[in-house]
């Protein structure tokens, strides 16, 4: 029966239909939802798991290629640099059981902090490439990839956008199909990717790009749909779709399915069928320098924005110059930006880092990143996952050779710790930095939606599964028992005293600011350990002398008119305003009946 | 391409704009048509707008719409009218919820909540504007105003031959169910 499906759940069904056994992935907008899918609703027939990271959930993909069974990791753009290392290895030994990585990127950068274009890795590491164009294709493709993973002896890469992996389009799913498992055999010279090995490999990739570039030419992947002569598009993904609209059925097209290896046969013919070529491609000049290089004039980036997200208006503006007339007003909506929620168990922590001088603040990619909007504004940098600690020695030692005072302080989430944050703690303990590292543990992998990890007490699957035990690993890197201390990020005054404290030492600390995340649903341990009963906060109207302190935590709670108000319906009565009221015109109560 | 028609749903996280454009997409689909849905999310949870299109017809292509493309805008929030205004067609229609939901700015004290918004809207445009929020509260619950904007959606919309009570039915909790019925035909009462 037809459904309508997001183009992530799309690929989950469609790698599901494929008879895949093992899938991986560290979640990551706009990716997460493909494991979540495959989690939640093939779990009798699959196994499904978050990773730590990227690059462990390629390489437990990897594995259970080589062990014999079809495997998937997923993962956003920025998560190939991290799990970049095995796939460049692994494009040269090739699989076993069929090996997909999915790569959602995010032009746009809807939720990102770059728009990098990994079809180049493609091109870099020599991977097989397949960009499905809706959701209907990405479950078809989906299924291709495994097929053609285990045809030609590679990963493939199915790479696919924002808009893909966020929109619905209407699928007909198909029948699983199950995969007997493939016998396993030990193959050194395969598997084992020494320089001797590795030069063998190399050449052997070299024959079978040759293969793959055949297919590329007489696969339906890759389709030409011949109309009018005067204007020909190559597009692919979901540019595609967009040109369909705005070049309309005169245009002839060469929808592009498979782009790496590009088609070039096809390219050469669809190119000499039509008198003008257009190349239609969001970011990267990538098809657009490969046809350029075969000699083949285009028009392409000349015209097209090569970075930013396009879509019909894009489209049609930059090619034909023309523009729909749109409704105008001379008034204007007030920005929206995120901020972290009522509750959020950042705020404490955040007021309180925002008033200590001659500090240079290193954040992480995570809700907290939103410490850095004002009023708070606490965060100084933030690059990607795991750079706040490592970022953080280096600018201690720097400060400390330039015999300047500023301190250093990170911050860092549980999930982002555990992803790459670890390493670089113990490299602070190893090499001595007097880098405050703060583990901001909201016990949740907040920003992509909740997502369970290391820390949480239980797997994507839903069982329960040992905990890291933070300070426990913390010591174990090398930090002193007396360095590190667990605080609750609600209590401004602990808190205070844990960040003096440490900011006082010429040496490593850590401070673990622990407390659930406000819109996380409570576990029984949450209940257990954390006083999590229903309170609100209230302002009396007689005492308030309106200096809007409170307003300064920057609570989306608090309504600072000509009087300032507490919202009820969104105050979870965390109780940071009321702390940082000069004339105690705050009050919590116990909220009844709940 | 004339035949598709393009809907954008505008509003401020956690207002059920998701529900709403999940309901509308599937009686589209269940009454033959093609049809397409594009969200953006990631960041809406934590107070920042949130936006959901939907183009059906016979064969639709993009999945999205540019400016000046949308044939109906219904906004769940008044200042969100006001952000998407440049998104309607010449000749569109646009449903607005007169609900105010202040953006941390606003709550700061750095900027002030826009007056004379629905005056300015109807002078720009065709509107039709109704408390969604006061409407669903008398029924029992504010937060089934996501329902009642359905309702006059599906009421601008008039396509008839769409069982859209029984895809309510298929999309809320039972104990619900009596509410978000309500709430529906409230709705459609509302726009004429």
């Amino acid at each position: 029966m037809k459904q309508l499906m997001t183009g992530n759940e799309a690929i989950a069904r469609g790698a599901y239909e494929a008879g895949l056994v093992f899938a991986s992935a560290y979640p990551g907008t706009p990716s997460t939802e493909i494991l979540e899918n495959l989690g939640a609703l093939y779990k009798d027939e699959l196994y499904a798991e978050w990773a730590p990271n990227e690059k462990v959930a390629m390489e437990s993909a990897a594995g259970a290629s080589i062990a014999g069974v079809r495997a998937l990791a997923a993962m956003k753009h920025v998560g190939v640099n991290v799990a970049a290392d095995p796939l460049f290895t692994m494009v040269y030994t090739g699989v076993t059981g069929g090996l997909v990585l999915v790569s959602a990127d995010d032009p746009g950068m809807h939720s990102s902090q770059n728009e990098q274009d990994n079809r180049n890795y493609a091109t870099a590491s020599r991977i097989l490439m397949l960009e499905p164009s809706d959701s209907g294709e990405a479950r078809e493709y989906a299924k291709m990839a495994f097929e053609l993973s285990e045809r030609f002896n590679t990963p493939v890469m199915l790479r696919v956008t924002t808009r893909l992996c966020h929109s619905k389009g209407i699928v007909e799913p198909g029948e699983r199909e199950e995969r007997p498992h493939i016998p396993y055999k030990k193959q050194i010279t395969k598997y084992v990717a020494t320089p001797a090995n590795a030069k063998v490999l190399r050449r052997q990739l070299e024959e079978r790009l040759r293969d793959m570039e055949e297919y590329s030419n007489e696969t339906a992947l890759n389709r030409a749909e011949y109309n009018g002569e005067e204007i020909g598009v190559i597009s692919a993904g979901v540019a595609y779709q967009y040109a369909k609209e705005v070049f309309g059925p005169e245009a002839s097209y060469l929808k592009i399915g498979m782009s790496y290896p590009m088609p070039m046969k096809l390219v050469k013919e669809f190119a000499g069928r039509v008198k003008k070529l257009y190349v239609v491609e969001e970011m990267d000049p990538y098809m657009e320098n490969q046809i350029r290089r075969a000699g083949i004039s285009c028009i392409g980036k000349e015209l097209i924005p090569a970075f930013g997200e396009l879509d019909t208006d894009v489209v049609r503006k930059a090619v034909f110059g023309t523009e729909t007339e749109c409704l105008t007003s001379e008034k204007e909506a007030v920005a929206r930006p995120p901020a972290m929620c009522a509750g959020c168990p950042h705020r404490g922590f955040f007021y309180v880092l925002s008033k200590k001088k001659n500090v240079m603040i290193t954040g992480d990619i995570g809700c907290y990143t939103l410490g850095a909007a004002p009023p708070l504004g606490a965060l100084d940098t933030t690059i990607c996952m795991g750079a706040s600690i490592s970022g953080a020695h280096g600018a201690a030692r720097a400060f400390g050779k330039a015999g300047a005072d500023t301190r250093v302080v990170a911050v860092i989430g549980d999930s982002t710790f555990f992803h790459s944050g670890v390493t670089s703690l113990m490299n602070v303990a190893y090499n001595g930095s007097n880098a405050v590292s703060v583990i901001l543990d909201n016990r949740i992998t907040g920003m992509t939606g909740h997502q369970e990890n290391p820390g949480t007490g239980f797997t994507l699957m839903g069982d329960p599964a040992p905990e890291v035990d933070i300070p426990a690993l913390c010591r174990a890197l090398g930090i002193k028992g007396e360095n590190i201390h667990t605080v609750n990020p609600l209590d401004l005054g602990e808190t205070d005293r844990a960040l003096d404290e440490a900011l006082l030492k010429d040496e490593p600390s850590v401070i673990i600011a622990k407390w659930p995340c406000a819109l996380k649903r409570f576990t029984r341990e949450d209940r257990e350990n954390f006083d999590l009963s229903p309170k609100k906060c209230s302002i009396d109207q007689e005492k308030c002398r309106k200096c809007r302190l409170c307003s300064k935590t920057g609570c989306p709670a608090i309504y600072s008119g000509e009087t300032v108000e507490i919202n009820r319906a969104s105050c979870t009565g965390c109780g940071v305003c009321r702390q940082v009221c000069p004339f105690d015109a705050i009050t919590l109560e116990q909220e009844a009946g709940k | 391409m004339s035949q598709v028609k393009n809907i954008l749903l505008v509003g401020v996280g956690g207002q059920g704009t998701i529900l709403a454009s999940k309901i509308l997409s599937e009686g589209l689909m269940a009454a033959g048509y093609d049809v397409k849905m594009s969200e953006i999310h990631g960041m809406s949870q934590r107070g920042g707008n949130v936006s959901t299109q939907i183009r059906f017809g016979e064969k639709v292509y993009s999945p999205i719409i540019g400016k000046g493309e949308a044939d109906v805008i219904v906004a769940f929030e008044k200042m969100e009218a006001l952000r998407w205004l440049g998104y309607l067609r010449q000749g569109g229609r646009m449903v607005i919820n007169d609900f105010e939901i202040p953006s941390v700015p606003i709550l700061m004290g750095a900027a002030e909540y826009p007056e004379g918004i629905l005056e300015e809207l109807a002078s720009r445009a065709d509107t039709a504007v109704f408390p969604a929020g006061e409407i669903a509260d008398e029924l029992g619950n504010e937060k089934a105003m996501n329902v009642v904007l359905l309702g006059a959606l599906v009421a601008v919309l008039g396509l008839p031959g769409i069982d859209w009570e029984q895809l309510i039915r298929a999309n809320v909790k039972p104990a619900f169910l009596e509410l978000n019925l309500k709430a529906f035909r409230r709705g459609q009462e509302q726009v004429g």
